[in-house]
């Protein structure tokens, strides 16, 4: 065996260097017992990336384990494979992830969000499965902070540039607005495929001599580092500066590559797939040959470049965006690169599986990298981070209570605050529609999709909840769970599996590290209680600048499944003279609501959640939809009871009103009005059905009230204290976030 | 009817259309590859939706080079029927098979919505099976959608009656409100002279199953399958 040399001109490699590219001394010495020498640079750079948090999940990976990651419906769960499946039935498997691009975002907004929905659709087709739906879940700071608009305006372009140009509607999402998210935004991007059951692609090598193709875009300098430096770090003044490791996305290359994948794999030569995302070319391959336990030779001198004179080191490490590698049947690359070369792309043989756990790296006739394949893609340090619990906790949004407004008076304020208020001037920037799938699109509980040929049908949803998070990481990971499986009941379908972003601040902190095991343990408990597994996900740490962290924010998606389309619900208000039904499994409390961002908090702490209630109310739900029983099902979530009666009033084709009587609740006041903390559906029905309505509720032990009706006329009544226009709290409600981003206040 | 969808790359309303005409609507429907120059006896050409060559210079200034449009422009000449939606619109447009341009949205935003479009001239082969002054509902995807044409152009166009469909309101009036692009005149829809190539920034096959929120697309292409 040739020993790798060192290249001329390349930094001499020691320490100092090793802790330049983010490894510690112990992660060096490491390095170098493994090899029996020093790293050649190159090498050094390969581990640095491979062996960064983004890639290697050292800090977070004991946690994960602990997940519930099986059901009888799950295909794929857990860590192996690109994404997560789930069997949907009739033939199908819906292929699904969520994955976070926050600081290539904050640094550069319009690519660092199109490049993570370009890297998020990959994921999805290099399982075999086409994209069918995107969603995302956006938090920006507030409308005080001088770049808030600037990033919002890049991120929703980039997300509607990216994801319209390739074909994917985005049918979902969620937007919040918050000083705690001035210095680090979040832009976790989702994306769902559907695959025929049984043909999925795998990301695993297999086949001593098999060839090693490289397919899509050329490699240029873009991104390299993006995953060590700029992911797997805080931010700082300096951070500017990195805008160079931000990737640059091309969304036409990666709709041809999307037909171009999905042909080539019908034909049957593709052994093992994997894009080239986060550490580009080094991780694909060294993951691909070590899940096989094989080597693998690249020759980069075959890379097809972007421009010349790029060293091994920017070859390797280069996350250029739209690139797959694919091992390939030996003897079978021509049938597929004359798939690839239809689709006018790349399809370049670069090299081959080879026995003995090897991955060696071959340029200009010498060795400059030669690892074993496993220690780049398994062996990492694992960390057990100290974990401690602040001596008090505090809330970040915590703030003292002030007097209560007029109950219309915040109702009012409350449908004109961004965070509550319509987000239409966002989603109606993207396509929801393309594919003819869409039979509810953005701005209800859920999204709901039809599979063409089947009864059955998908309802998506994402939701995070950073200010429960804030106040107790557990039981605001269960309640996002919760909250994200009742958006899907709502419409009719049954909770069956979870894809999550974990979004923390520095793991290096034992308070950071005590608020994500504390949301892992919540995400886990609900997710088994709910029968839900956690089939993918994505953890970003380091979501700090400054010192200052992110509040907890573990984004969970929800994937819904409906057994017939015929039975979906909508979320408005259908029927004058239906009756409203309020049903719920706790009461209301103003802990961790808009209500208490707007008016202050008067010190409450969340209250327990039990998970056996939770669930009668999702089977409640899902069985009533069944039967046919409900005109309408609204969740209960940011703004509270007031605002979901009102949002189940704001049909744009129709404009009914509601009357509703808060005595038969309880008590009149804020807390029965604008509380968030209980699950709490708003329903509408034929009177006829009430009766038997009531019992499939009060028959689970769940809390439910005969409390109103649908008015023909456009009037929102929640007497005693509120009686109000349809039209006019309709149009602050979809004025609100306009009007925000045109002003400068 | 036989209709031909041609799919050039970045094509991404060409499964829809395809879907739309033959699971839908029941007719004979093939796609057609934008390399080649056989039309496949088609006797109606649809250029779909989508971003064909990324869009990266102009809306469809690419797509018109492309093999197939060289066929695509004699089968015009001939008298075939050809209807452009959205991004065909477009590359109709570049090809000078349309009168006019398709410039950026006033917003200077991609816009996707349901809007209404108001039938002006009901006598032509892709809306004879509708009336004057019907209004449809039909959704908007687009980026580029603001029709600009010179005013003599415009009047001349009004005269002959190639003005075929307008943004409208829901109950038929017109508004800057109901422009969601800002369109000249409100101009969603146009013919040639000789009312065999028309082009729409709506999309009617995005808009014919009552599941997916409506069904007037389907008169679009029932005026046209109607053709006797």
């Amino acid at each position: 065996m040739t020993m790798p040399v060192a290249l001329p001109g390349e930094p001499r490699v020691d320490l100092e260097q090793a802790r330049a590219h983010g490894l510690s001394p112990e992660e060096f010495a490491r390095v170098e017992r493994i090899l029996a020498r020093t790293p050649t640079f190159t090498e050094l750079g390969v581990f640095s990336v491979m062996w960064s948090e983004h890639c290697s999940y050292k800090s977070s990976r004991k946690y994960l384990r602990t997940l519930p990651q099986k059901s009888e419906l799950v295909v794929q769960g857990g860590p192996g494979e690109n994404a997560g499946a789930i069997d949907v039935g009739d033939g199908w498997v819906a292929v699904f992830k969520i994955e976070s691009h926050n600081h290539p975002s904050y640094v550069e907004p319009y690519q660092g969000a199109a490049t993570g929905v370009g890297g998020i659709l990959r994921d999805i087709f290099t399982m075999g499965a086409r994209p069918i739906a995107s969603m995302n879940s956006l938090k920006f700071g507030s409308f005080a902070h001088p770049r808030t608009r600037y990033l919002i305006g890049g991120v929703v372009g980039g997300i509607g540039g990216y994801g319209n140009c390739v074909g994917v509607p985005t049918v979902a999402g969620e937007v919040m607005f918050d000083a705690a998210y001035n210095g680090n935004i979040l832009v976790n991007a989702f994306s769902l495929g559907l695959a025929r059951a049984g043909e999925l692609w795998s990301a695993k090598a297999s086949g001593v001599g098999n060839p090693v193709l490289y397919v899509g875009s050329a490699t240029g300098r873009d991104g390299i580092h993006g995953a060590s430096l700029l992911a797997s770090a805080e931010f700082d003044a300096e951070s500017e500066s990195k805008r160079p490791t931000v990737q640059v996305g091309d969304p036409f290359t990666e709709k041809l590559l999307i037909e171009a994948c999905l042909e080539a794999g019908r034909t049957g030569a593709i052994v093992a797939i994997q894009d080239m995302g986060a550490a580009g070319l080094t991780s694909s391959s060294s993951e691909m040959a070590a899940r096989g336990g094989l080597g693998i030779d690249l020759d980069l001198d075959r890379v097809p470049l972007r421009e010349q004179n790029l060293t091994p080191y920017e070859i390797l490490l280069s996350e250029s965006q739209e690139r797959m590698l694919i091992v390939a049947q030996r003897g079978r690359e021509a049938e597929l690169q004359a798939v690839f070369e239809k689709w006018d792309l790349h399809a370049v043989v670069i090299g081959e599986i080879t026995a003995g756990g090897r991955w060696r790296a071959r340029w200009r006739g010498q060795i400059v990298a030669d690892i074993p394949a496993v220690a780049l893609a398994d062996d990492a340090p694992l960390y057990d981070r100290p974990a401690a619990a602040p001596p008090a906790r505090r809330a970040v949004f915590a703030q003292t209570r002030r007097a209560d407004p007029a109950p219309a008076v915040a109702l009012r304020a409350m449908l004109s605050n961004p965070n509550v208020a319509s987000k239409r001037w966002v989603f109606r920037q993207y396509d929801s529609i393309v594919q003819g799938n869409t039979v509810a699109g953005p701005g209800g509980d859920a999204a709901v999709l039809r599979i063409k040929g089947s009864r059955r049908a998908l309802a998506l949803t994402v939701d995070s909840n950073p200010r429960a998070c804030a106040l107790d990481p557990y039981l605001g990971a269960v309640a996002t769970v919760v909250e994200a499986a009742r958006n899907v009941a709502c419409t009719g379908a049954h909770p069956v599996g979870i894809t999550n972003c974990l979004n923390y601040g520095n793991p290096e902190r034992p308070e950071i590290m005590w608020q994500f095991a504390e949301g892992v343990r919540g995400l886990g408990d609900a997710a088994r209680a709910l029968g839900a597994p956690v089939v993918s996900g994505n953890v970003s740490f380091y979501n700090e600048t400054e010192g200052r962290a992110i509040p907890p924010t573990p984004t969970i998606a929800m994937l819904g499944l409906v057994t017939d389309i015929a039975h979906r619900v909508g979320s408005h208000f259908r029927r004058a003279g239906d009756e409203i039904l309020i049903v719920r499994t706790a009461a209301p409390s103003l802990a961790a609501s808009e209500y208490a961002a707007m008016y202050g908090d008067a010190g409450e702490g969340l209250a327990p959640i039990d998970l056996e209630r939770e669930n009668a109310l999702l089977e409640a739900l899902v069985a009533v939809a069944e039967r046919g029983l409900i005109s309408s099902c609204h969740d209960v979530a940011e703004g509270g009871l007031a605002v979901a009666i009102a949002e189940a009033c704001f049909d744009p084709e129709a404009r009914l009103g509601a009357e509703v009587d808060l005595r038969i609740l309880g008590r009149a006041d804020a807390v029965e009005l604008f509380g968030e903390g209980a699950s709490t559906v708003v329903i509408s029905a034929a009177p006829s059905d009430c009766a038997e309505l009531m019992r499939s509720f009060t028959d689970r032990g769940l809390n439910a009230y005969r409390a109103g009706r649908v008015l023909s006329e456009p009037r929102l009544a929640l007497a005693p204290v509120v009686d109000e226009n349809v039209t006019e709290l309709y149009e602050l409600y979809e004025g609100a976030l306009p009007r925000r981003l045109q002003s400068h206040d | 009817m036989k209709w031909g969808v041609v799919r050039f790359p970045g094509s991404l309303d060409d499964n829809d259309a395809l879907y739309a005409l033959a699971e839908v609507m029941g007719q004979e429907a093939a796609m057609l590859w934008h390399k080649d120059t056989a039309l496949g006896g088609a006797e109606c050409i649809l250029l779909p939706g989508g971003f064909s060559y990324g869009d990266y210079l102009r809306t469809g200034a690419i797509a018109r080079f492309s093999p197939i449009m060289r066929s695509v422009e004699k089968f015009a000449a001939d008298g075939g029927l050809v209807i452009g939606t959205c991004n065909g619109f477009q590359i109709l447009c570049e090809a000078h098979l349309l009168p006019g341009a398709l410039t950026r949205n006033r917003t200077l935003s991609f816009i996707c919505e349901r809007i209404h479009v108001r039938v002006e001239n009901a006598r032509t082969p892709f809306t004879r099976a509708m009336r004057q002054g019907d209004i449809l509902a039909l959704p908007i995807k687009h980026g580029e959608g603001l029709y600009v044409a010179p005013e003599a152009e415009l009047r001349d166009m009004e005269e002959h009656g190639q003005v075929i469909l307008r943004y409208c309101d829901a109950a038929g009036g017109e508004s800057e409100a109901a422009n969601p692009n800002g369109s000249m005149r409100a101009i969603a829809g146009v013919a040639n002279d000789r009312f065999n190539v028309f082009g729409l920034m709506p999309h009617p096959e995005h808009a014919v199953e009552a599941m997916l929120g409506g069904t007037d697309g389907r008169k679009i292409f029932e005026s046209i399958a109607a053709r006797a």
